[in-house]
């Protein structure tokens, strides 16, 4: 056990030191999502969108759950990237040479994405708050959103993970992930609440995880507990779901390439 | 033979869908020797060291480390063993320190003795000045040579080479050399793949040729020359009308195993030179032959693969099906 932590912790470990020698790259995955989503497309659609539509004080604060589950479904679906870089230099080999658990770099990779997420919603709701928007459950509220923003981000980072390990090349990767996240935000309620949404896409948006997510978070920003609770115990039950559909599929991902 | 046997591979198979990547190889390795793989690109050679090394699962057959199998035991074998993959497998984002402490973390090593084992591994490779600087700052040769510090910190008992030189000036090559050998001096068991013929040569104590997934043949660089029917002496003569005279004469000579004629003169094979070489000079006197050239040649490794082969180690493998 004590093996394991050591290992986990030296390849977590790693993770930051390449993020904190990457300076531009951090500046722009902390800063691009508040700046280009929340604050340009949140003030740009200001009076553009209806309030009794979106039935939010302000634009903002109704973008403001989309922005922090949107910057989950990045996080976590970038989040295999660097394994695909370290499968194809050979240091992936390299470390599973070593007699270390076969989970270890897996986990670090968990650990390293669910910590920068959170750090990155706390800063997008810190920007929020700047722009008056005070979550409407406090700070209980706040952990609950990291909670729920990590149980999904654990499902997108497997996907993520079990995609590096099944592509021939980094080309194909990219590919798949240009394809995936677009439709994820734009069929979802992150925008754009459903009832404004055409018949057919709020109908393929009731099937999008990332709805649920989006549906639990916003209450807990704009209305209350009382509206926030039935929201958030059903995205938990699916996120249950969605995470052992994925870790699954990521194990087996894992497996054939590890084999 | 009673030598301690450090690898054992028996009847290794390991397919790549339907494509033999390695096609039902055994052999085995010495405790302290340097051990090659030769073989040209596609060969299966680092299909079989990453069997060896636990990454791969064999889909038939088995190989064991010690006497540990690498699938059952793997996690004994992993503690055993250093590997250096033929990719320069460096993070270019660390520098050369961060690198060997990742793995002394990942080997379980305590602070102290891993900065032990650091400062002493530094000093082997010569970069103990660079050792706090990006990788990416490194030339290709430091890489290699971080890599293989890499191979050593867990202080193995046999360290895995792929291809260690490839790509490399001629002086790094020189001294890579020399630290594999040194290695051996140190005791360590030190297989390596390769596929220049040169290096095996030079470096290896024995060496399996491999090709085409299969062993074509294996022992010491001298053995398989000498199996090989010996040296060759090529005269090239005056006047090549008293050729098959000599020819018929040199046939019966008991150190000479076979003679050929050329367009010049003759190759004769010969198993000692020493008591050859008189033995052609005299028959050739007392037939009158005048010879213009001789010329004496030990068997390259180059002639034993082409032999065993039927190509140079150049020539592009011929496709077989599937990627
Ligand atoms: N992951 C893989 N999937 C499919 N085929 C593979 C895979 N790895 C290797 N092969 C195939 O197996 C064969 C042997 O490959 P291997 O890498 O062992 O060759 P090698 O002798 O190391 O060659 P090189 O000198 O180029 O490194 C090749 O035909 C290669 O295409
Ligand atoms: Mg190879």
């Amino acid at each position: 056990m004590e093996h394991y932590w050591q290992e986990i912790g030296a390849l977590t470990m790693r993770w930051v030191k390449r993020l904190s020698r990457e300076k531009f790259s951090m500046l722009f995955t902390l800063v691009q999502p508040m700046l280009f989503w929340l604050i340009f497309f949140g003030n740009l659609f200001q009076r553009a969108a209806d309030t009794q539509v979106t039935q939010a004080p302000n634009y903002i604060s109704f973008l403001a759950a989309g922005v922090v589950v949107m910057t989950v479904l990045n996080n976590g679906l970038a989040g295999g990237v660097d394994l695909l870089f370290d499968k194809e230099n050979g240091f992936l080999e390299r470390l599973m040479s070593t007699p270390i658990h076969r989970s270890s770099v897996i986990l670090s990779r968990f650990l390293f994405v669910m910590t920068i997420t959170s750090l990155q919603v706390l800063v997008i709701l810190g920007v929020a708050f700047l722009f008056d928007v005070h979550p409407a459950t406090g700070l209980l509220g706040v952990a609950t959103i990291l909670l729920i923003g990590m149980m999904f981000g654990v499902g997108l980072t497997a996907i993520s993970m079990a995609m590096a390990f099944s592509v021939k090349s980094h080309g194909d990767f990219f590919s798949v992930l240009g394809f995936l996240s677009l439709p994820m935000i734009f069929l979802s309620s992150a925008l754009v609440p459903l009832v404004a949404m055409p018949g057919w896409m709020s109908f393929l948006a009731k099937f999008n995880p990332m709805t649920w997510v989006i549906d639990a978070v916003r209450p807990l920003i704009l209305s209350g507990w009382s509206e926030a609770l039935p929201h958030v115990g059903m995205v938990v039950i699916v996120m249950l779901v969605f995470d052992a559909l994925c870790l699954y599929g990521g194990a087996k991902a894992f497996r054939r390439a590890m084999g | 033979m009673d030598r301690a046997i450090a690898i054992d591979v028996k009847q290794l198979c390991k397919s790549y869908e339907r494509h033999k990547a390695v096609d039902d190889i055994s052999f085995q390795v010495y405790a302290g020797e340097i051990f090659g793989l030769l073989g040209p690109n596609g060969a299966g050679k680092s299909t079989t060291l990453r069997t060896l090394i636990t990454l791969l699962h064999p889909t038939s057959g088995s190989a064991a480390v010690f006497g540990h199998d690498t699938v059952r035991e793997a996690d004994t074998v992993r503690m055993l063993i250093g590997y250096v993959p033929q990719e320069r497998a460096i993070d270019r984002f660390l520098t050369g320190r961060e690198h060997l402490e990742l793995l002394g973390a990942l080997y379980h090593l305590s602070k102290t003795e891993a900065a032990k084992r650091i400062d002493e591994l530094l000093t082997l490779v010569e970069l103990n000045a660079h050792a706090d600087r990006p990788a990416k700052t490194y030339s290709g040769g430091m890489k290699r040579k971080l890599d293989i510090a890499c191979g050593l910190l867990p202080n193995p008992k046999i360290l895995f080479l792929d291809e260690p030189t490839l790509g490399l000036d001629v002086q790094s090559r020189l001294r890579i050399w020399e630290y594999v050998r040194m290695l051996k001096t140190r005791g360590l068991t030190v297989v390596m793949t390769t596929n220049y013929l040169d290096e095996a040569d030079q470096l290896c104590d024995r060496l399996a040729i491999i090709d085409g997934g299969k062993i074509k043949t294996l022992g010491s660089p001298a053995e398989l020359k000498i199996a090989l029917g010996g040296d060759i002496v090529s005269l090239t003569l005056k006047e090549t009308d008293r050729t098959a005279g000599l020819e018929a004469v040199l046939k019966d000579q008991p150190a000479i195993t076979s003679v050929r004629t050329t367009d010049k003169g003759l190759d004769i094979r010969v198993e000692s030179p020493e008591k050859a070489l008189p033995a052609i000079l005299d028959s050739a006197n007392r037939l009158g032959c005048n010879i213009e050239f001789i010329q004496y040649n030990r068997p390259r490794l180059d002639d034993v693969f082409i032999a065993h082969t039927g190509r140079a180690i150049t020539e592009s493998v011929p496709e077989t099906g599937s990627t």
